[in-house]
């Protein structure tokens, strides 16, 4: 399972504060506790922490990059604010680039410009794609399955290995009026995605809008993760400092013979998945 | 729409594990020998992925063994009152690429000789050869973490192979070698998951796992060869899937469990041919379908299967 730790994102207090001031060490230390937890990727997201969102990811970065070599995970809805990312990211170690949809009204060839990107920057340079389009999110099984095959065929045809994309096929809050069929709608979108490529595509996640605003986040959060990962959910962008989450992580891994049972199999599970 | 490519390829390897100092290590070996790397199944991808070439080490007991069958004895009569002449033919007309000195004489069921002889041995077959060595207890936990200890002690700095350390007797051992700077056995009774377990134990202690080599017990041909086949390509699976708990070089003890069947030491049985050829056939067949599941270093007995299966591997990886 991939872990992309949520926590550096410019939404959370500790790191607005931290990019206000350009106090590297909180940064620092959520890159270090993150990466000791098990995630695999750091989530890097400014948010609405600063105007210069382009020199805040830049010093995001750059911060995170001064103590580990965890790859990273730029994260924005503007290009531009990736490009900028990309400046000054190490891609050796992996990369992810999060997230395009398929296409959008104000630009048609967004998903391109995300490959070229991640093309630019490596082979280890993957993307995250949602299972979305010009009309927004899909609210049915069908067109999200359609968007992500869409997706996949796009990639092909651009000689995009398949392997690169990561798709998303965007977990909306359960608490959302009329928004709790979208669980179903979700697990039945991934039945059928992770059969458009072979090997599949990886499938992912922004596993915490499910438990948005409800009262029992991380329960919420921990069975969501357990189901969908038994629909062949192969990453999600979770909280990896929640022990009881990446204990459903370890176990969901160990029960669908991903690893091999051993008494000690929740404790060795960060250790084992190591980079 | 284009097909898309099926190459199998994976994520992880398996370690590179190298044997044996020399002296500008620290140690008075002439060689070294390295194992591991592979980066597929075996036969599975390119050459590149193959890994290192797995390696033979041959069996010197401490003590003349009483009973060993003749076809087997007879190779080694000249030799079995002296562990350091017997290594020595091993490497000199056998082609050993290493040596395994097996501490059966200390064994309370045995000869039950003390410490004071086993470091003795040791140090002469240390003294007799020049490739780095294997040493491997008797199996009895008791004497064993009397004796071990003393055993690597004797060997400080030459990195070697010993063990083997389990999961209800694991921690004298580790700790030794890792104060003196060898490479460890991490022993599972056929279970995988013991195996997984054992190696986190010893892991936890701060032994470092670049540094074990797993021995997840050998059945022979007709004797639970099927168990260990399938446990080996599970650990080699696992590997290359990513597990570090799992991606250690893989020894066999094939030399023992073959001679153990009474298909290559019962003279008297009409039919199934000379009791001479029965037990290398045994042992080289026993061995080359072990490889192919994916281990990386087999302990043998009889120079004839040893010739044979060291004829396969350099047929297989060239």
């Amino acid at each position: 399972m991939i872990i992309i730790g949520e926590r550096i994102n410019g939404m959370f207090t500790d790191v607005k504060d931290a990019i206000a001031s350009k106090n590297k060490q909180p940064v620092q230390e959520l890159a270090k506790k993150q990466t000791e937890a098990g995630a695999t990727y750091l989530d890097v997201n400014v948010g609405t922490a600063a105007a210069d969102q382009e020199g805040t990811i830049q010093w995001l970065v750059e911060t995170i990059q001064e103590t580990c070599s965890t790859p990273l995970c730029l994260d924005s809805q503007k290009p531009s604010v990736i490009a900028a990312g990309l400046k000054v990211v190490n891609a050796e170690n992996g990369l992810l680039l999060n997230s395009t949809p398929l296409n959008k009204k104000s630009d048609e060839e967004v998903f391109d410009k995300y490959m070229e990107m991640a093309d630019q920057a490596g082979p280890k340079a993957n993307i995250i794609t949602l299972t979305m389009d010009k009309n927004g999110v899909p609210q049915d099984v069908d067109t999200r399955v359609a968007i992500a095959a869409e997706i996949v065929q796009k990639a092909m045809e651009k000689g995009f290995d398949t392997q690169r994309l990561f798709i998303d096929p965007i977990a909306l809050p359960v608490k959302v009026p009329n928004a709790q069929v979208q669980v179903g709608n979700i697990l039945n979108a991934m039945d059928q995605i992770k059969y458009l490529a072979d090997p599949a595509p990886h499938m992912t996640i922004g596993l915490s809008n499910v438990s948005q605003g409800t009262s029992e986040r991380s329960l919420i959060n921990r069975i969501f993760l357990a189901m969908a990962m038994s629909h062949g959910l192969d990453s999600a962008i979770a909280d990896a400092l929640d022990e009881k989450l990446m204990n459903v992580v370890a176990t969901s891994d160990m029960l669908m013979n991903k690893q091999i049972y051993s008494d000690s199999f929740l404790k060795v599970y960060t250790a084992a998945n190591k980079a | 729409m284009p097909v898309p490519e099926v190459k199998e390829s994976f994520a992880g390897s398996v370690n590179r594990v190298t044997l044996g100092a020399t002296k500008d290590s620290g140690g008075t070996r002439t060689s070294t020998v390295t194992v591991g790397g592979a980066r597929n199944v075996v036969y599975g991808g390119s050459i590149e992925e193959a890994g290192e070439k797995p390696i033979i080490a041959m069996d010197v007991l401490d003590s003349r063994p009483d009973d060993w069958p003749d076809a087997l004895a007879e190779n080694y009569q000249d030799v079995m009152d002296s562990p350091a002449d017997w290594a020595k033919k091993c490497i000199e007309q056998f082609g050993a690429d290493l040596i395994c000195v097996k501490f059966d004489g200390i064994h309370p069921d045995k000869q039950d000789l003390d410490a004071a002889h086993a470091v003795n041995v040791t140090k002469e077959v240390l003294k007799a050869v020049g490739v780095p060595l294997i040493l491997w207890s008797s199996g009895n936990d008791e004497k064993d973490n009397q004796v071990m200890p003393k055993v690597s002690e004797a060997a400080k700095g030459e990195n070697v192979l010993i063990g083997t350390v389990k999961e209800d007797n694991y921690k004298a051992l580790t700790a030794i070698a890792l104060a003196d700077g060898h490479h460890l056995i991490t022993h599972a009774p056929l279970d995988i998951n013991i195996a997984k377990q054992i190696n986190i134990l010893v892991s936890d202690m701060g032994f470092p796992l670049e540094k074990v080599v797993t021995f997840q017990a050998t059945g022979a041909l007709g004797y639970g060869i099927e168990y260990a086949y399938s446990i080996q390509e599970r650990q080699r699976l696992a590997a290359l899937g990513g597990d570090k708990m799992m991606a250690m070089p893989a020894i066999c003890d094939v030399g023992y469990e073959s001679w153990r069947a009474k298909e290559s030491k019962l003279a008297d049985a009409p039919g199934w041919g000379d009791v001479k050829d029965r037990g290398p056939m045994w042992e080289a067949t026993t061995a080359i379908c072990l490889l192919q599941a994916g281990v990386d270093i087999i302990r043998m007995r009889h120079p004839r299967a040893v010739a044979t299966v060291k004829n396969f591997i350099n047929q297989i990886w060239q």
